[in-house]
């Protein structure tokens, strides 16, 4: 394992990326990108067993993961580049024409590290399972994790998954959910509120973990007892609190950030709260 | 080539016989099912392969996406449902998970058209074709008989990726050799004529075939062409017919918008330019009915492909 401090190293270089990739294109998502930084770190950097520089579709023998709310596609970019899916530099290209970068992750371009297209929001969750009931029928011990967005709970399609992992108990497989409150319109308890979700999920028969994913030992902790508690005939979720923004204090506590670009001068007032760990592309 | 009716059955008991023969011969073929195993003859894939078979309930959309989730790791996954809820009901899905993701997904979809019957138009798609065949990289397929669709099963299957392969509900007429392979993309030609193209998919081939005796009575020499697949289409045996017999009949059991004839016109429009008549439905929905009453209802039937055929010869 690597060690706490190691990992938070990575996340805030991730977070320089993002802001970086978001602010030359001008477009993107850096809120909720911002947010999973430490999750998504945790789960390539140290929790999955992944195989980044030969990449194959089917991940025989490999976690896979799943973005299901695609548009936070700038952590995931930054989290595959820098654990080696390709090369860094071709961050640079993120929504620029021509780019295996696309604005919502795709996998047309055959960019290494993505499995399926996702953007229209509320379909990963089933495909997970899809890959969670093909890796049981290879005899494939290796875990699918699948992260969705709480705005995205709205969609109709979740709620027939959730309902169908639980009946029918697909135990490896770890569903989390960006809780950071915000939707694009505002919080989500007054959008459309989702009332007591971790209630709703126990309801459908899964098993809820409450964790703060912004604090990278407790969000290592939490992804090493999921490994321990899978394949126990329930379905796992876990109900990630975030913090829309989290690392620049000006993106936080708001949901303005959603989908929107820093100008120079913010980039810069993002950046100097961002030091360079490990090297920016 | 011989029309001889050897029995009646229905398209769906192609499908679902196909599958589970398929079952038995490739591991890798997986099955999902939205509550409606009975309907799609998946019974006996389900009752030999219940490892391999899902039973997903009334959501189609998870099923879609589960679909789209076990290709990866090496599946083939046939869903099964109506054709209203195997594309509009779930078209974003099939966009994005399956079409654009360019997975190995077999989106087979029964009841399709007016011949569902007397359930009525909330049943009766008459836009899926079109809604599919828009989609880039997906192949669309329409067999016309049991056989036919039996051979579309196994074709399907060592297709690599996205295909939507629609079939119906009544009994029809079983004509088509058994042993006839369906090749993706290769219309075939079940009878040359001079006079005019009949350009015929799904239930309607049958029409077509009877509508071939009556034009001979009146001195129409037709060629009948039976285009399976849709998408993509046989450019060259559609240009090859179109060249002797300088006018067209297309003949299907869906819309004008976005059906067989739009993309028979589409391309005759660009490269051939020749009178064309659509046996077509015309812009309305369905209506609850028999089939019969329904193929007459709506200009789908044998007369309207015999009219169709005078009025594209008297446009030459």
């Amino acid at each position: 394992m690597r060690d706490i401090q190691q990992l938070e190293n990575l996340a805030t270089q991730i977070r320089r990326d993002i802001v970086r990739m978001v602010h030359a294109c001008q477009s993107g998502h850096p809120g909720g990108s911002l947010g999973c930084a430490d999750f998504l770190t945790a789960l390539y950097f140290n929790q999955m067993k992944v195989n980044p520089t030969a990449f194959s579709m089917d991940g025989k023998g490999e976690d896979l993961f799943f973005l299901s709310n695609g548009h936070i596609s700038p952590v995931f970019y930054s989290v595959l580049a820098r654990r080696g899916y390709f090369e860094v530099k071709e961050l640079a290209t993120f929504r620029r024409i021509h780019s295996r970068l696309q604005g919502h992750p795709a996998t047309l371009e055959k960019l290494p590290g993505i499995r399926v297209a996702s953007g229209s929001l509320g379909q990963g969750l089933s495909v997970a399972i899809g890959a969670a009931q093909a890796k049981k029928l290879n005899g494939d011990d290796r875990l699918v994790y699948v992260l969705m967005g709480d705005g995205e709970q709205q969609e109709g399609q979740i709620w027939e998954a959730a309902l169908y992992a639980g009946a029918k108990k697909i135990d490896n497989l770890i569903a989390v959910i960006d809780y950071n409150g915000k939707q694009i319109d505002g919080p989500v308890d007054q959008v459309v509120s989702l009332g007591d979700l971790q209630a709703k999920y126990e309801s459908f028969g899964w098993k809820v973990t409450r964790f703060n994913g912004n604090n990278m030992a407790e969000v290592v902790k939490t992804l090493d007892i999921a490994l321990q508690q899978a394949n126990q005939q329930i379905p796992q979720l876990l109900l990630m609190e975030t913090e829309m923004g989290q690392g620049v204090d000006f993106m936080m506590g708001t949901h303005k950030w959603h989908g929107v670009a820093p100008n120079d001068e913010q980039l810069e007032k993002a950046l100097a709260q961002l030091p360079e760990t490990i090297g920016d592309y | 080539m011989d029309f001889t009716i050897q029995n009646y059955k229905d398209t769906r008991s192609g499908f679902g016989d196909g599958l589970a023969e398929l079952g038995k011969k490739n591991e890798k073929v997986v099955a999902l099912c939205a509550d409606l195993t009975g309907s799609l003859k998946m019974d006996a894939f389900a009752r030999e392969f219940p490892d391999r078979f899902f039973q997903t309930g009334i959501s189609e959309a998870n099923m879609i996406g589960m679909a789209a989730g076990l290709t990866i790791g090496g599946f083939i996954p046939f869903t099964g449902t109506f054709a209203n809820f195997s594309t509009g009901r779930v078209y974003d899905q099939i966009r994005q998970s399956v079409a654009y993701s360019g997975k190995n997904v077999k989106i087979c979809a029964s009841h399709a058209g007016v011949t569902l019957g007397e359930d009525g138009a909330t049943h009766q798609i008459l836009e899926d074709i079109g809604m599919m065949k828009m989609l880039p990289g997906m192949t669309v397929i329409v067999p016309c008989d049991y056989n036919q669709t039996k051979a579309a099963v196994k074709a399907v299957a060592l297709h690599e990726g996205p295909v939507y392969l629609r079939f119906g509900r009544p009994k029809v007429p079983n004509f088509t050799p058994a042993d006839q392979k369906l090749v993706i993309g290769k219309a075939i030609l079940m009878k040359e004529g001079t006079d005019v193209s009949i350009f015929a998919t799904g239930h309607l081939v049958w029409k077509a075939v009877e509508a071939l005796s009556i034009l001979a009575e009146l001195g129409i020499n037709a060629e009948l062409i039976n285009v399976h697949t849709i998408k993509p289409l046989d450019e060259e045996a559609v240009l090859q017919s179109v060249r002797k017999t300088a006018c067209v009949v297309t003949a299907e059991e869906h819309q004008r918008n976005g059906g067989l004839g739009d993309s028979i016109a589409q391309l005759l429009a660009l490269k051939m330019p020749r009178p064309v008549e659509m046996v077509a439905v015309n812009d309305s929905f369905g209506q609850s009915g028999t089939p019969e009453q329904l193929l007459t209802e709506y200009h789908l039937d044998t007369m309207d492909i015999v009219e169709a055929a005078k009025r594209a010869v008297a446009r030459k």
